[in-house]
């Protein structure tokens, strides 16, 4: 799969070459939720900035807001109090250099798999001139053999490969991963994750994921946060000079990782 | 992950079928030379049987020549079928070709030659084709004023519902003001309207088409509006991170979302404008098949209604199986579903 994705990768980038991750600014952000007339805070003061074309993992709890701090950054949500921006410019609503792959593949089933990776490209309008960057991109996830099948026909590997697929044939210049490998099975997860750093090292997006998995977290990121219980606070941050390709058994990556369960509260179960 | 796809497209369902027919059609001849045999016995025993007392009907000989014209080519039927072994659709029918068979021989025995039955209320089988085939011109013309008052009042109804449906789900003060009005109105059938609708309007037929709009409408607005409502909030979050505007929205995530809670609405509105249109025909429009099954009972002229009402079942289940073809195309990724 990455041998043959050489050509692919400077196509996807064709439209824009000097286009590399974008920086992302979160300032002093706290949100909250509105229950039954209560408001129950589910951020706390989130200070984060990523730099152009970094990794960034966020671990923390289940439950505790991560996703919520996704919606924000994708700009699905606007956050009660504090600033978003991406590049210096504040976060406003929705924009396609900011894409987000949900835990749940969420393709429309009633779309072959090519029109749902054609998706972006078509609702901006980009279809007609762009068509071989959607045979790019299946290609890319290696579904090109599945352009013509209906998301009910496929795995659950098959269906986020796809969901990864709709997202990179945008070009982002960020991509936000709430557990975009939650749901799947321990084999598949770990050849996505390798797919996942190749990918980022060729197309140099910026990537802010969320996951509970601290293993997930050391293998991928440059740089691990970690938040507390609801309402989210940022309790550490880890850098993680290690280069890649890396390997699971590196002793200095199982290292970071007891000192990361530690921070969650986890040490004596390590 | 190649195999779970290949059982997927390709699917075991029709090579199944195909293969059980080609087995079958080398075993059983019968299959097809049972009803084949039979359609000839019934025309036999039509021509040779003479009719119960002295009656003496037009079109014996026609049906016979019918029943041994469908006999003959069944009988074809068995040749090709037993030297190419290429029939695995007509294996399927062949039970029901034998039960019809049976059932109109049994029909004609009962009424035209043994006159177990009183007349004018049960004719036999050829007063029914006479009446096809003398009564064509009126019956034709009754079949399409139908079909035309039908297609006004049904499209109008389900391209309103279908609008009204969408603004309800997407608008939330279109809801707030059409809800209650649909709640307190839609459950009245529209056949309540009539007497009102044929003095508010300027012709019976305008006023039909209304009442034929108003049973499709309901219907298609309730379950385009569920539709719509029920829509995934994710998928909606997909479209807008891809950039997808208001308009695409609509358009290209709730329009096809919907559609399977669409179809069901349209289908009970189908299903509605039938009666409306039959009772709409009796009691002002002075055409159509409706219209047809009144006039044939003020002159006690049975065979015609019962000729009237075999075309209307033929016309209305073909629309059903019409409205299930074009569901079936435009919903091929939801499968598994009720067949007709």
């Amino acid at each position: 799969m990455v041998a043959r994705t050489a050509l692919s990768e400077t196509a996807l980038r064709a439209e824009n070459p000097s286009a590399r991750g974008a920086a992302l600014s979160i300032s002093d952000v706290s949100h909250c939720f509105d229950l039954e007339g209560r408001s129950l805070p589910v951020l706390e003061r989130i200070r984060l900035h990523l730099a152009a074309g970094e990794f960034v993992a966020i671990l923390g709890p289940s439950g505790c807001g991560k996703s919520t701090l996704l919606r924000l950054v994708a700009g699905l949500d606007p956050p009660a109090i504090g600033r978003l921006a991406m590049n210096g410019q504040a976060i406003e609503g929705p924009d396609a250099s900011r894409i987000i792959v949900f835990q749940d593949p969420t393709l429309y089933p009633w779309r072959t798999v090519w029109s749902n990776v054609a998706l972006g490209l078509e609702a901006r309008g980009l279809l007609r001139s762009h068509r071989e960057r959607v045979d790019d991109a299946l290609r890319l996830v290696g579904l090109d053999g599945f352009a013509t099948a209906y998301p009910r026909q496929l795995s659950g590997g098959m269906s986020q490969r796809a969901a990864l697929a709709r997202a990179l044939v945008n070009d982002p210049k960020l991509l936000i991963l709430d557990e975009p490998l939650g749901q799947l099975d321990s084999l598949t997860r770990i050849a996505m994750q390798q797919e996942l750093v190749s990918l980022w090292q060729r197309a140099g997006f910026t990537a802010l994921l969320v996951t509970h998995d601290v293993e997930e977290a050391v293998y991928l990121a440059s740089r691990v946060i970690v938040l507390s219980q609801r309402p989210a606070r940022i309790i550490a941050e880890v850098a993680n000079v290690r280069p890649y390709p890396r390997h699971r058994g590196d002793p200095h990556l199982v290292e970071l990782r007891r000192e990361i369960m530690g921070h969650l509260g986890l040490a004596e179960a390590w | 992950m190649t195999v779970a796809i290949n059982s997927a497209t390709k699917g075991v369902g029709p090579s199944m079928t195909a293969l059980d027919g080609h087995q079958r059609s080398m075993r059983a001849p019968w299959i097809i030379g049972a009803p084949a045999a039979a359609w000839m016995g019934a025309a036999l025993l039509t021509v040779l049987w003479p009719d119960h007392g002295g009656t003496d009907w037009d079109y014996t000989g026609s049906l016979a020549a019918a029943f041994a014209a469908l006999g003959a080519v069944l009988a074809c039927a068995v040749l090709v079928d037993h030297w190419f072994a290429c029939l695995p659709r007509l294996h399927q029918v062949a039970p029901w070709m034998l039960a019809l068979a049976l059932l109109l021989g049994g029909w004609e025995a009962i009424t035209a030659k043994l006159g177990l039955l009183p007349l004018p209320f049960f004719p036999p089988p050829q007063a029914l084709l006479e009446v096809v085939i003398d009564d064509r011109t009126r019956l034709v013309e009754g079949v399409l004023a139908s079909l035309r008052l039908l297609a006004a009042g049904y499209c109008l109804g389900a391209a309103l519902g279908f609008a009204v449906g969408v603004a309800m789900g997407w608008s939330r003060a279109v809801g707030y003001w059409i809800q209650p009005i649909l709640r307190l109105v839609g459950p009245l059938p529209a056949t309540a309207w009539l007497p009102l609708a044929f003095f508010m309007f300027p012709s019976s037929y305008s006023a039909s088409t209304f009442l034929i709009a108003l049973a499709t409408g309901f219907p298609v607005t309730v379950l385009t509006w569920s539709g719509v409502a029920s829509v995934s909030k994710a998928y909606y979050d997909i479209a807008r991170t891809l950039g997808g505007t208001q308009r695409f929205l609509i358009l290209k995530v709730t329009l096809p979302a919907a559609m399977p809670h669409v179809f069901v609405g349209l289908f009970m509105g189908l299903g509605n404008s039938f009666a409306v249109l039959v009772v709409a025909e009796m009691l002002g429009v002075k055409s159509g098949l409706g219209w047809y099954l009144q006039w044939a009972q003020g002159w006690a002229a049975y065979a015609n209604m019962y000729a009237a009402l075999l075309i209307m079942a033929l016309i209305f289940s073909g629309l059903i199986t019409l409205l299930f073809r074009v569901r079936d195309r435009l919903l091929a990724w939801q499968k598994g579903l009720v067949r007709w």
